[in-house]
């Protein structure tokens, strides 16, 4: 079978970030990796290689963004997709949601043939958890979001269930392939690159395909996203509660916590 | 283009939390842009909780009553909004960023060629356009957002607005047909396995999490004891679910939940920027750690050094006995 797993260029989850007058952001990392594949991805990456393990086939790394993302989709390469590609033109800057699920689904189509596309529950930049739905819409599949478990799926009858990790508890679903899932941590655990995934990987040569390879003009956006500022910090200052016992440290908290209006 | 719709989320009969916090977020924009506000409420045998919309502030009503929809599936929902929106042309089409929420938002808005934002926190309105304030890189920073044209779709993050409460306020429900039959649904659900009887992270009120300092599975006991005592959900950070000390539908965090509870109380969790990203806008923080130069002091609006294994269960025994339980 063939699967694809979309996935991006993020902020490291430790990153510390700047905005400047202006409104331009910067960041840094204490680590020295400022950018990583977006965490959430990496369970999706992993879903992947593990489906076309079981089941045969390829797995296909698509990316969205700029040369720089070609990290990304190293790493996924070195973690043993079997192709990867990068969408990048100058045209797809600033796309919404919609617009970024138009350049993938057309991405999904040239790569053809494609059973399942794989995305992270979100990305941990925009934080829209939106793109997996809007990229079905535009291919015209089957979404399945949130998934915590594929329990079956048979590519000749062209079905798959998987279990949806929604607030309440598990939905457990059928579907006719093709679908575009999105995955939850709970899925798997991603495993780490192997050196010879990792030499692989590096000398691998990525196909980057422009606007015109997928016939758009642009993404297109709708919604304005300029202006980004700093969190107002948290007023309080921490009061250490100090006393003789630990009972008499518990009495004072509770009568502060009550005359928060809390409890 | 004129009209600001929410949309009603139910579960077996009940009108979610978060729904009646979008529809308070929502009668304000109403106000705001002056305009009706009309709720959207489907499901099946749904006859009850689209009459009670009224009453938490909705002008109109519009229900879709069919089997069909009984559970939700966006393949059944999705056509039936992008319809409905697609004949009457609202401004503005509002829901909360549940999971449910999420992924029905995001089928309206493609299908309508819509700009689309989710997880407001503050809304506002310049002119005739609604201006979403929403965390963005994790919860690290913010931004202003804006939808430049034509409908707006939008979502909004649970707690940031308050539940409205019902006034007992009445009309009649405009009952619309659905648009997809069973047999053209791509999707069936086969099973469910309810959570139920667990405090929900992202609704609770009051949420007790635990670190690394509980030191192992049954750390967690003394953790899960106040918790309960509260009425809180329990929390817990990566490490401890990494660990496999619990499962991860408790972690809080960037990549688990992010809450906004009234309440939290973070014991034995150093307080890693990860973990800050998705608790930082609780109201009240307290912090239990052994580590007095612990990250999480910082943050925290109470804090006491020591050994969480004896300061819990005596915060536990204070508030039994406050409480008269």
């Amino acid at each position: 079978m063939k699967v694809v797993v979309c996935t991006k260029q993020t902020p490291s989850t430790t990153a510390v970030f700047t905005v400047r007058a202006g409104g331009s952001v910067s960041w840094d990392d204490p680590g020295g990796k400022p950018n990583v594949v977006n965490p959430w991805d990496e369970y999706a990456i992993e879903e992947a290689i593990r489906l076309t393990e079981k089941q045969g086939g390829t797995a296909v790394a698509l990316t969205l963004g700029t040369e720089a993302s070609q990290e990304a989709l190293k790493t996924a390469l070195a973690m043993g997709c079997h192709e990867a590609i990068l969408v990048s033109d100058g045209a797809f800057e600033g796309a919404d949601s919609l617009g970024t699920a138009r350049v993938l689904a057309a991405a999904i189509r040239k790569v053809g043939g494609v059973d399942v596309a794989f995305f992270g529950k979100q990305a941990i930049d925009g934080d829209t958890g939106q793109t997996t739905v809007q990229v079905a819409r535009q291919l015209g599949w089957t979404p399945l979001t949130f998934v915590s478990a594929i329990q079956a799926i048979d590519p000749a009858a062209g079905t798959i269930t998987v279990a949806r990790l929604l607030e309440e508890g598990k939905q457990i679903v059928t579907a006719r392939l093709p679908v575009v899932i999105s995955v939850v941590k709970e899925i798997n655990e991603p495993r780490y690159p192997s050196f010879m995934g990792i030499r692989k990987a590096n000398r691998a040569v990525i196909p980057t395909w422009t606007a015109a390879d997928l016939g758009l003009n642009s993404s297109g956006s709708k919604v304005d996203w300029s202006n980004v500022f700093a969190l107002p910090a948290r007023e309080s200052k921490v009061e250490m509660i100090e006393a003789d016992s630990v009972e008499e440290q518990a009495r004072i908290l509770v009568d502060r916590l009550f005359e928060e209006k809390v409890i | 283009m004129s009209g600001v719709w929410v949309w009603m989320e139910q579960r077996q009969g009940a009108i979610s939390t978060i729904s009646r916090e979008a529809i308070s977020a929502g009668r304000n924009l109403a106000a705001s842009l002056g305009s009706p506000l009309t709720a959207l409420v489907f499901g099946h045998n749904v006859g009850d909780v689209a009459a009670a919309a009224f009453g938490l502030g909705a002008d109109a009503v519009i229900g879709c009553d069919d089997e069909t929809l009984a559970d939700f599936r966006v393949e059944a929902y999705g056509p039936l909004m992008a319809q409905l929106a697609g004949q009457r042309q609202p401004q503005v089409i509002l829901a909360g960023a549940s999971t449910r929420g999420r992924d029905l938002m995001a089928w309206a808005a493609a299908d309508l060629d819509a700009g689309l934002v989710s997880d407001g926190i503050g809304l506002g309105v310049e002119g005739q356009t609604v201006m979403v304030t929403r965390p963005v890189y994790a919860g690290k920073l913010l931004a202003k957002v804006y939808v430049k044209d034509g409908p707006q779709c939008l979502s909004v993050r649970g707690r940031a607005f308050p539940a409205a409460e019902p006034t007992g306020a009445t009309g009649n429900v405009e009952w619309v047909t659905a648009v997809v039959a069973e047999s053209d649904l791509p999707t069936k659900v086969i099973g469910f396995e309810s959570s139920e009887g667990t405090v929900s992270l992202t609704d609770a009120k009051i949420i007790v999490s635990g670190g690394r300092g509980v030191g192992g599975p049954e750390g967690f006991g003394p953790v899960a004891e106040l918790a309960n005592v509260l009425g809180g959900a329990l929390g817990a950070s990566r490490a401890t679910v990494d660990a496999g000390w619990i499962p991860y539908e408790h972690q809080v965090g960037q990549t688990g939940k992010t809450v906004s509870p009234d309440l939290y109380i973070a014991c034995g969790i150093s307080g890693a920027i990860q973990h800050q990203a998705g608790m930082r806008t609780s109201k009240v923080i307290v912090a239990i750690n052994k580590d007095v130069d612990a990250p999480i002091f910082k943050l925290a609006n109470y804090g006491i050094v020591g050994d969480l294994f004896k300061v819990v269960p005596a915060l536990t025994a204070e508030f039994r006995r406050r409480l008269g339980k």
